[in-house]
């Protein structure tokens, strides 16, 4: 009878019998999923809060972006708990002294957070729409149930005045402010989850949460400029195909990204991205500096067991290479965009080589453990912790974007221009 | 209000105050901080009566003796007098393949198992581990390749009284 | 006041009123900083291991698995049985094949997927055993961790597991520097050593301690000056796995060798 984890985990000399690899694929995408959240928000905060005002149509995509996102966030969890029905129990009897149970309060309020500020945000939209249907006649179910959503969505709230978008807004830039902290404890406090296991060599550092949450601001946003250029593009050829059917003429501002808008977001990028770098070598550095009792063992992982994920993959493909595309001067939207594909690459590495790297030696320190991530499943639990679990929770956030972005228009052109 | 923003703010109060609610039904009564504070006993107290509640499954050697009186005194005067009999036959309740118990000896199962293994008595008496300093320098081992390979040991020493 | 507003005061009032005072008290600040109660308990429980004396058996390992009903097909356990061999060419080997559940039954070390490597007796300068369990420790790093408050510490000293409260979630197999705890194959939560709460607290030894036929494994009460295996943990010179970590192991070894972590 094979123990949970048993059946990825391959074990190479002294290993205790108790030892597999226990966190696989799902806590690997859990960082990265909150990591994405947490920069997407970050990037929407330059606007919102810093009033960076080019910024202004990226930033209201990332923070729409970041909303769907929050919530695939508690997949990954609820596919690696072996007991996904009990999960309201860190809701229910949480135990503060552990890192993980913190979970339920950052969560809330994060969330809490960006939906007051979106709603703040979109309140008029809610307003003009509810009414909208309301005055529609002969309605099909569809409209009366999309009618409806909106009368929820407005929250009773139908004054539209100047001044009272005005108040909306002075409080959005409130909500967004206190968001800053609160997306960087949503990031932070998973990097804790991990520094602050005594146990395990290679998470415990103090460095854990800082190197988590600038990782986590990159590859947030790299994400949205990758997410931004490519649906920009989709919809521009969209638009075009329309144009040709009516033989009208489009905008041209609707066929592609705005270069300049895409070309501050990547220095932004390239600022954090130089952040994490260092801290991540500088974490290195100091490990084969001081070489403590289990350095041999952690040598071993880094640079020949892990060598490929760890220097080919993350430090090479994934930060070394887009550092250099974002610091030739002269960037192009192309350069952006395929800088920001690697940058999310190497971020994900990186959440790979810390959860599964950190598993990687034994507490013996003389044997190694290999986790071979299940591709065909075969059972649930190598669904769950396999190949297609991880597609499963890469798919889901665009399913819940698609849905969102009908009541939350992602797009500046889909919604009427607000007061400023 | 005047200002829109409590509306929502509102919402997430209420499901707070919903959270909290809920809690008051589905946490167990008894749950709480034991002696050794928040940081290391808080927990449902009545989990600790349910640990203790747990069937015991070895009874010991006298339990055995009770009816194999002849048995008992033989192992007790030999070399393997500190081995239970349970060690060997398995425990008075024995269990099933997933582990959970089936019934107890003589009540509910008439036999515990005999095991005739080499390898049984190999777990102590094979001279290939009886390493300088480890526990098994003072005791008779044998190497199982040379000492009659392939018949059962008990073929010629009895178990209760391995002496020849 | 208009209609209106006697109408939000009512539900305002009826909404507070609906919500049970208790529902608030979810901090007890009393509680929350209740300081170690010396007089707690009269029973702190210890554990005495003797490497001299353990011959590698694993009569220990089975009879854990059949006490505390962990399947013996498992690879897992709650207790196992380390071997320990330092060839006369300087090297050093060690393993745990499927915990030591059946004794070691050959001279090959057991290097992982099948492959072993022999080591004749002739050329070993030193071999022992050292047998483990959950050290129970006095500020045990796996509780501290237990985000719901599944995993706790009794006011004897054991760490348990709540099977009806644990998610699963595998922060405390994690946060243990020991490599006591996995999960239950069938119940699958986390599972570890309780030192047979079921059993010590009606007078009886673990399984494992009655198992050992050597003495290798002793139990006690760190409490009781008059306890003859408390009086040799503090007479003789002991030690304990990972100080370091300052988690206070409470399972002391006697002949601990330094290539043992």
């Amino acid at each position: 009878m094979l123990i949970h984890a048993e059946i990825w985990t391959l074990k190479d000399l002294f290993v205790l019998p108790n030892e597999n690899i226990y966190w696989a694929l799902q806590i690997v995408l859990y960082p990265f999923m909150t990591g994405l959240v947490a920069g997407a928000f970050v990037l929407s905060s330059l606007y919102h809060v810093f009033g960076i005002k080019k910024l202004k149509d990226i930033a209201r995509f990332a923070l729409v972006f970041s909303f769907s996102l929050l919530f695939v966030a508690p997949i990954p969890l609820l596919m690696h708990l072996l007991h996904p029905e009990r999960a309201l129990n860190v809701f229910m009897t949480p135990h503060f002294t552990s890192a993980i149970a913190s979970f339920g309060v950052i969560f809330f309020t994060y969330a809490s957070l960006v939906a007051v500020e979106l709603w703040l945000l979109y309140r008029k939209r809610f307003v003009t729409e509810s009414l909208r249907y309301r005055e529609m006649k002969h309605k099909r179910l569809f409209q009366a149930l999309t009618g409806l959503i909106y009368t929820i969505l407005t929250l009773g709230a139908y004054d539209i005045s100047e001044e009272a978008l005005h108040r909306d807004e002075k409080s959005s830039k409130v909500a967004a402010g206190i968001g800053i902290p609160v997306a960087l404890f949503l990031h932070g406090y998973v990097g804790f989850i991990f520094g602050s296991v005594k146990a395990n060599a290679l998470w415990m550092t103090p460095l854990m949460p800082v190197i988590f949450i600038a990782s986590a601001v990159v590859s947030g946003i790299a994400l949205c400029i990758l997410v931004y250029v490519l649906t920009t593009m989709a919809r521009g050829a969209l638009e075009r195909r329309k144009a040709a059917r009516n033989a009208s003429h489009v905008a041209a501002h609707k066929l592609k990204a705005d270069p300049v808008v895409v070309k501050m977001t990547a220095s932004y990028l390239l600022a954090f991205l130089i952040l994490a770098v260092s801290l991540e070598l500088l974490d290195l550095l100091f490990r084969s500096y001081t070489a403590q009792k289990s350095w041999d063992a952690l040598r071993s992982v880094i640079f020949k067991h892990d060598f490929m994920s760890e220097f080919v993959l993350q430090y090479g493909l994934g930060e070394l290479l887009p550092l250099l595309l974002l610091v030739i001067p002269g960037i192009t939207i192309r350069r952006a965009t395929i800088a920001s594909l690697f940058v999310v690459f190497g971020v994900l590495m990186m959440r790979y080589n810390v959860v599964i790297g950190g598993q990687a030696f034994s507490l013996t320190f003389s044997g190694f453990m290999e986790y071979k991530m299940p591709i065909i499943p075969t059972s649930i639990e190598t669904y769950k912790e396999g190949l297609f679990g991880g597609l499963t929770v890469f798919a889901v956030p665009f399913l819940f974007f698609t849905i969102v972005n009908k009541f939350l228009p992602a797009y500046s052109d889909a919604i009427e221009p607000q007061a400023d | 209000m005047k200002n829109a923003v409590w509306r929502p703010i509102l919402v997430v109060l209420a499901v707070v105050a919903c959270i909290l609610v809920a809690r008051v039904f589905i946490v167990p009564k008894d749950f709480g901080v034991g002696p050794r504070g928040y940081r290391f006993s808080w927990h449902r107290v009545g989990n600790e009566a349910d640990w203790k509640k747990v069937m015991v499954k070895y009874q010991g050697s006298d339990y055995c003796a009770g009816c194999h009186q002849d048995k008992y005194d033989s192992i007790k005067a030999s070399p393997h007098l500190n081995i239970q009999c349970e060690n060997c036959h398995g425990p008075a309740v024995q269990s099933g393949p997933d582990g959970k118990p089936i019934g107890m000896h003589p009540d509910q199962i008439a036999k515990l198992p005999i095991d005739r293994s080499r390898e049984l008595c190999l777990r102590c008496h094979n001279a290939g581990m009886a390493y300088p300093s480890s526990g098994r320098e003072n005791m008779l081992t044998i190497d199982p390749n040379e000492h009659n390979p392939g018949v059962e040991c008990v073929s010629c020493h009895n178990p209760h009284s391995p002496s020849l | 006041m208009t209609r209106k507003e006697f109408l939000q005061k009512v539900a305002g009032g009826a909404a507070a009123l609906a919500l049970p005072l208790s529902a608030f008290t979810f901090i007890d600040s009393e509680k929350l900083f209740a300081q170690v109660k010396a007089d707690a308990s009269p029973v702190r429980w210890g554990f005495l291991v003797d490497t001299t004396k353990c011959t590698g058996c694993g009569f220990c390992v089975k009879a854990c698995k059949l006490e505390n009903e962990v399947p013996y097909s498992t690879s897992a356990s709650r207790t196992w049985v380390e071997r320990y061999v330092e060839t006369k060419d300087g090297k050093r080997y060690a393993d745990s094949p499927m915990a030591d559940r059946d004794g070691f039954q050959s001279t090959a070390i057991d290097l992982g997927e099948g492959k072993k490597q022999d080591i004749a007796i002739a050329d070993v300068e030193k071999g022992f055993f050292v047998p483990k369990l959950c050290n129970q420790c006095e500020d045990p790093a796996c509780v501290q961790a237990c985000p719901v408050g599944a995993t706790y510490q009794t006011p004897d000293g054991i760490a348990l597991v709540d099977r009806t409260w644990c998610i699963a979630c595998g922060y405390c197999v994690m946060a243990c520097p020991y490599g006591a705890r996995f999960f239950h194959p069938i119940y699958n939560t986390a599972e570890k050593c309780t030192f047979c709460y079921h059993r010590i607290s009606q007078g009886l030894k673990p399984a494992c301690v009655d198992a050992c036929a050597f003495g290798a494994r002793q139990i006690c009460n760190l409490k009781d000056p008059n306890d003859p295996v408390t009086k040799i943990i503090a007479t003789q010179r002991v030690a304990v796995l990972k100080p370091e970590f300052g988690t206070k192991p409470q399972v002391f070894y006697l002949g601990l060798d330094e290539e043992v972590h």
